[in-house]
């Protein structure tokens, strides 16, 4: 199975720091993923990683993580995505899931 | 001098084609067997005929298609077949072979493929494609069949026929036939001395065979638990708290899919812990969906009028007599007609998934180079233009439809309630909104009248996605309507057209609900809200009385 990794970055308005030094979510199941969210010195900035099998629908992951991102304003962190064929839908749930879990 | 008239044409005819047959019936009986099977139907049917092979979504006389396709064509041919389902390759072999011409039925299940090609070679001439009800219809007007080729669990020597737990279409197809002069013949899995209750009197009928094997059936209603996602919860999640809870929905069909069966599996969970029980889902038009046990179980359900059986849930249902319909022999009869009139009059929700849906919100499940037929769906995911009884869920829908009122002035009438509940996207990415129905192409290659849709826009009320619920009914006007169903369609083409600030407004006006907006938490959605994960865990559920099909046995 050939990977694509893509990369995007983000810059919140008003960057908050994750509450605990890492998070991760999620298995890398047939049509599901993982999340890996890090604190990491970016000035700030977040940047996200992601690794899939899934090639055409980069633009689709960059809104995706967007408005993630819009809403919760996470700064200085990196995430790591490992992608197994998730849906947009699925991509959503879990990355709240994971914000939930560590905002309780 | 006038000719003497004469009324009993077809009658004659019959008398006069089983004269052929009768010399392969067991004396003073009507049994014949199963090697006679084709010289009978041989005997019996005249090229031109209106023929049914009884073939509904669930049970086959797939012994008696397979003889059909034995005729001779130089003999037999141009037959019309008007039956319910064409799922099996026989029943298209028939139109390669040159022996059956044209086509009348309401679902081709996995034969979809095959119905379009053979439109496209030319083989088969489509009539049209029908709901259950509006073909049964059909069979007492314009397309009574002259022969029907039937099946049954268990026959007697005279022809009583026992079809128990999957009654189905039987009664309604030899009743139609055979009091219009027609012939009957049917495939049974055993010939007893008595059988076990009289579904059908053997006066109706007039050749009965023991078929080599039992007729097949498909277990088309059993979801494995083990395969729903956090997704199905999510969203079944949404509907308890945003659709049944608000209407109080009490009399209701579900839809086939997982997005179903997940609500069946979280009713003793989350439904429990919402305080719905015996404020929602009391009674249902279903097939026994073994879903549903654990809630049947709590104590959830009060009546299921099924449209045909399912295999493994025979026993279950024969020992739960004050929720199923159980004849005085102990064991269930389905009768598909019964149940599909209340579906269509006596329901106050439908709700089921599609496979797509347009920008106006008219929803399909036909695809191009597939004629998927529709089943029995559009009958329940529809207002019943002639209800005159009230609920409070129907005038509670009914109150809200905004736009009612430019049709009926001030005059109050309620509304079903019709709920597409689809994830934006579905498997390998194919997204579920689109600008134009796929329905559209399919029309034109396989030169229909017009493009096969499911369900209407206007008899849809609500859409459930992963995003939310658009209530759809409280818009005013389509372009209210486009507005609701993009800010549900998530990240498909037809989403991401969504301005934020319309959505906004329409959150405002209740019309368009997020999770957050339901009250809805998201991080409990997973399976372990799931009152049984597998399906081990119906069968502890049943007792061990539901007896699942070896597939889905896995422990």
């Amino acid at each position: 199975m050939a990977l694509t990794q893509l990369k995007y970055e983000f810059s919140p308005a008003t960057p908050r720091a994750l509450p605990v030094p890492a998070v991760h979510f999620g298995v890398v199941g047939s049509g599901d993923m993982e999340v890996i969210i890090e604190n990491k010195d970016l000035g700030g900035k977040a940047v996200a990683t992601v690794v899939t099998p899934v090639t055409g629908f980069d633009h689709v992951w960059e809104m995706v993580l967007r408005r993630f991102m819009d809403e919760c304003q996470l700064g200085n962190v990196a995430i790591s995505i490992n992608d197994n064929n998730a849906t947009p839908v699925v991509v959503s749930l879990r990355l709240r899931q994971a914000l939930l879990e560590i905002e309780g | 001098m006038s000719e003497q008239k004469v009324w009993n044409k077809t009658q004659r005819d019959t008398q006069e084609r089983m004269s052929h047959a009768s010399q392969y019936f067991k004396p003073g009986t009507k049994v014949f067997e199963a090697k006679d099977a084709v010289a009978i139907l041989e005997a019996v049917i005249r090229s031109g005929d209106r023929v049914n092979i009884e073939g509904n979504n669930q049970k086959q006389a797939d012994f008696l298609s397979d003889c059909l396709c034995k005729l001779d064509p130089a003999r037999v041919n141009k037959l019309h077949m008007v039956q319910s389902s064409v799922p099996l390759a026989s029943h298209l072999q028939a139109f390669e072979l040159g022996i059956a011409e044209k086509l009348d039925f309401a679902y081709a299940g996995p034969q979809g493929g095959a119905v379009a090609k053979a439109i496209a070679s030319g083989k088969l001439k489509l009539g049209a494609i029908h709901t259950y009800l509006e073909l049964f219809a059909r069979y007492f007007m314009d397309l009574t069949p002259r022969v029907s080729l039937i099946c049954a669990y268990e026959a007697d020597k005279d022809g009583n026929l026992y079809t128990g737990f999957n009654t189905e279409d039987t009664p309604l197809i030899t009743e139609a036939t055979k009091f219009k002069g027609g012939i009957v013949i049917a495939q049974v899995n055993k010939i007893v001395d008595k059988v076990q209750r009289v579904d059908i009197p053997g006066e109706w009928v007039d050749g009965v065979v023991q078929s080599p094997k039992p007729f097949f059936i498909e277990p088309l209603f059993t979801r494995d638990p083990a395969l729903i996602t956090d997704t199905h919860i999510l969203m079944a999640m949404m509907a308890l708290k945003g659709i049944y809870a608000e209407y109080g929905i009490k009399r209701l069909n579900h839809g086939i899919g997982f997005n179903t069966s997940a609500i069946e599996l979280i009713l003793p969970t989350y439904g429990e812990e919402l305080g719905l029980k015996g404020k929602i889902c009391t009674n249902f038009a279903l097939n026994p969906h073994p879903t549903l046990i654990p809630a049947i179980e709590s104590g959830w359900v009060e009546s299921i009028h099924c449209f045909g059986g399912e295999l493994g849930m025979a026993e279950y249902a024969a020992a739960r007599p004050d929720i199923f319909f159980i004849g005085p022999d102990g064991s269930m009869r389905s009768n598909r007609a019964y149940s599909q009139t209340a579906g269509h009059y006596a329901i106050d929700m439908f709700i089921g998934g599609t496979l797509q849906i347009d920008k106006y919100g008219n929803s399909s499940t036909a695809t191009a180079g597939r004629v998927a037929g529709f089943g029995g769906a559009p009958n329940m995911g529809c207002d019943a233009h002639g209800r005159r009884h009230s609920t409070p869920a129907w005038m509670k829908c009914g109150n809200e439809f905004t736009d009612q009122q430019n049709f009926l002035g001030d005059v109050p009438r309620g509304k079903r309630l019709v709920v597409q509940m689809q994830e934006t996207f579905q498997e390998k990415l194919v997204p579920s909104f689109v600008e134009k129905l796929d329905a559209w192409k399919l029309a034109e290659q396989a030169e229909l009248d017009l493009p096969p849709v499911m369900v209407y826009s206007d008899d849809i009320t609500h859409i459930l996605t992963e995003e939310g619920i658009a209530y759809l009914h409280r818009c005013k006007g389509l372009d209210q309507r486009m507005a609701a169903i993009r800010a549900v369609a998530g990240y498909t083409s037809i989403g991401l057209q969504a301005k934020p600030e319309e959505t906004r407004a329409l959150r405002e006006a209740g019309i368009f609900k997020t999770p957050e907006d339901l009250g809805v938490d998201r991080s409990r959605a997973n399976r372990s809200l799931l009152a049984a994960k597998s399906i081990k865990e119906l069968v502890d559920w049943s007792g061990g009385l539901y007896n699942p099909p070896a597939r889905f046995r896995n422990w």
